[in-house]
């Protein structure tokens, strides 16, 4: 049982946590930030497992994860 | 948040709150992380200086929550072996790119390194200059497009690219020396493992530690992030071979381990 | 600095000026061999290390002002010396040092140029010191000595000032200065100075907030306002270090300026020309930037002409032009290449003006 917090205005959307979350429950928001991005959120909250692959490669540190 | 929840993933305290210029995907950011987090693992944040340098990573100074100097265009090592002779206990680490280290800066490196001075860089090496909007590098891979190699960088016209960890490990002085990519998880763990290892060299008093990363520049490679990722895995590794060229504390730990003969230990 | 102990001893310029430096509380020395200023680094490898210092020989005049960006952003009191191609290498530094205000002091040796040149006495880094110093608003606060004594007391002051004015401090002289020997009342080593810069860098614990040493200002307004606050120091440098000495004639009808080497070939020249009936004073900046402007033309308003004399084709002549603002005639008599002018050709010119 995880949980992952995107901050959603530091998000540039550039994919790298939704490619390798092994759960496949990160995609980008329909919305855009006030930059332009569409951020990514978490689609399925009871399957993360808080392994903090995500934020591993966050290269924005957008990523906080708790389990 | 439920309360039984523990956080296992927090933003580093060795950054500021600054939100960092980089495009998006570019592994840039991941290198700050992971210097952070290095610098709070081993709680040196109050004793470490920053050096910035010139490329995108100008900002350095902004973005890591340390005091700071920064430098032209290729001397950080220059700057850091100055502040070292005055301050050897301080811990320095010069945040270089390709074009900084490898080409304007290359005299500075390699005699820092020869000195074995104490102090740590960061090398990212991504194959282009990116602030400057995408000419070629000193590590511009064979056949690769930019905006000054337009036709594919060719050794008649341009020479070969280069390895700056070999370089170096033909040099008495380096204490460690590594190369590793930012481009997988696993990659990613490593590249933080070797950092890690670059700065205990350091605190060990041991001299010059480097670490090579390899990094990407999706808006200059024409790369969306995961192309770039794979371009780094699947073409630039093929140039630049992942490695542990040197660690010296890894020798000094055998020596040390070969003291403690086996039954006297813990 | 301990002036009741000062010992009197025959010395070069050079090792006057390695000397100096050390009394002025230097600890830490990087630089790149060149002659003719070569004994300096030799002084310092030997004798720094005894007072608890640093030499370090680097690998180019490029890294050694950069060595001396960082020794002085922790803190230290630092310094290079070089001779003119050498200098010219550290124009990039030195512009770094101005824009991150940070002092430092540096000699030049200056030799014949332009190019490789040669290794004679030259003044022809005039512009280098006073207008160079890399690019951007910005100088070395430059000191002129004259004599061996001077090289040895004014490097040890441009310590001082370099902190008070936090910018490159230079020591211009030139090869003769450098190589040749004099009397010199040197004084002792003193105490290494405490660090108690704010703005160095280095372990804080949480007893300060972070420091930053930087030139790179994006927004304009905030580079302005750097910049006028180097500029502001510079006005506050004019006020109260200017510095120069006079010679001669109290009704002079010409007027002599030069500084360094030149104005000992002057002093004589003066007398000369007062054998031959024509009375004249000499102007000799001790310091070029700040310039003393206000005696040259304090003397331009008497004399019928001046007279400038440099080891140069023409720099230092600019800047009394500037202050005599027309009040007279300034005529140049200049020498390049390692030739310095004659003390003949000095009187014969001051003689010609006023025939």
């Amino acid at each position: 049982m995880g949980k992952v917090v995107i901050d959603q205005e530091r998000c540039k959307g550039c994919m790298l946590c939704v490619e390798f979350c092994p759960k496949g429950i990160l995609a980008p928001a329909k919305e855009v930030n006030s930059k332009g991005y569409h951020p990514i959120e978490c689609n399925d909250e009871d399957e993360c497992t808080g392994c903090a692959t995500c934020a591993l490669m966050c290269p924005s540190v957008c990523i906080e994860v708790y389990r | 948040m439920t309360t039984d929840m523990k956080q296992v993933y927090a933003y580093p305290d060795a950054l500021t709150e600054v939100e960092m210029r980089y495009c998006p995907g570019c592994t840039h950011g991941t290198a700050h992380r992971l210097v952070a987090e290095v610098i709070d693992e081993l709680g040196i944040k109050d004793r470490t200086v920053t050096l910035a340098t010139v490329g995108c990573s100008v900002y350095a100074y902004e973005y890591f929550d340390t005091d700071a100097v920064q430098c032209s265009h290729g001397r950080a090592p220059a700057v850091a072996t100055g502040i070292k002779r005055v301050q050897p206990d301080t811990i320095v680490f010069a945040y270089q790119g390709d074009g900084d280290l490898a080409s304007i800066g290359m005299a500075e490196i390699v005699h820092a390194a020869a000195r074995g001075e104490n102090f740590t860089v960061i090398f990212l090496n991504n194959a282009v200059y990116g602030m400057t909007q995408g000419q070629m590098a000193p590590t511009t891979l064979l056949g690769q497009k930019t905006t000054t190699s337009p036709r594919g960088r060719t050794a008649p016209e341009a020479g070969f690219p280069i390895r700056v960890c070999e370089l170096l490990d033909t040099l008495d002085g380096p204490a460690f020396l590594a190369r590793e990519a930012l481009s997988t998880p696993p990659h990613v763990r490593n590249a933080k493992r070797a950092i890690k290892r670059a700065f205990e060299t350091q605190v060990a008093g041991l001299g010059f530690s480097l670490v090579e990363l390899l990094s990407t520049c999706p808006t200059w490679w024409g790369m969306t992030p995961l192309e770039a990722i794979k371009h780094v895995d699947e073409q630039m590794t093929k140039c630049y071979p992942i490695a542990v060229f040197r660690d010296r504390l890894a020798a000094q730990e055998g020596e040390q381990s070969a003291e403690s003969a086996p039954g006297e230990g813990e | 600095m301990s002036e009741t102990q000062r010992t009197r001893e025959f010395i070069t310029g050079n090792e006057a000026t390695a000397r100096g430096a050390i009394a002025g509380g230097c600890r830490y020395f990087f630089g790149y061999p060149i002659t003719p200023q070569n004994k300096i680094p030799e002084y310092m490898s030997a004798h720094l290390p005894e007072v608890g210092g640093v030499f370090l020989q680097a690998e180019s005049e490029v890294a050694a002002i950069n060595m001396v960006y960082g020794a002085s952003a922790a803190g230290a009191r630092v310094m290079t010396t070089s001779s003119s191609p050498g200098i010219s290498l550290m124009q990039e530094g030195l512009s770094y040092m101005i824009g991150s205000e940070l002092p430092c002091v540096l000699v030049n040796m200056v030799r014949g140029g332009p190019g490789l040149g040669n290794i004679g006495p030259a003044q022809s880094d005039y512009w280098l010191a006073t207008r160079g110093c890399g690019h951007g608003d910005g100088q070395c606060i430059t000191l002129t000595p004259n004599s061996v004594q001077e090289l040895h007391d004014f490097t040890a002051r441009a310590f001082e000032i370099a902190d008070r004015y936090r910018n490159p401090t230079m020591v211009l002289a030139d090869a003769i200065l450098a190589n040749m020997m004099e009397p010199c009342d040197v004084l002792p080593p003193t105490e290494m100075p405490p660090a108690d810069r704010p703005y160095a860098v280095g372990p804080h614990g949480q007893e300060r907030e972070r420091n930053i040493v930087n030139s790179l200002w994006v927004d304009f307004d905030e580079m302005e306002e750097v910049n006028l606050r180097i500029q502001e120091r510079y006005r506050q440098a004019a006020e109260e270090i200017t510095d120069w000495e006079e010679y001669g004639s109290d009704e002079p009808e010409v007027l002599v300026c030069a500084y360094g080497i030149s104005s000992r070939v002057c002093e004589s020249a003066v007398d000369e020309a007062g054998k031959a009936g024509v009375q004249a004073r000499l102007v000799r900046p001790k310091t070029v930037f700040p310039f003393p402007s206000e005696p040259i033309a304090k003397w331009a308003e008497q004399a019928k002409c001046a007279v400038v004399v440099e080891a140069s084709m023409g720099q230092f002549v600019e800047d009394v032009r500037l202050a005599v603002e027309g009040r007279c005639p300034v005529e140049l008599v200049g020498h390049a290449g390692g030739n310095i002018p004659a003390v003949s050709e000095v009187v014969a010119r001051i003689l010609e003006m006023t025939s």
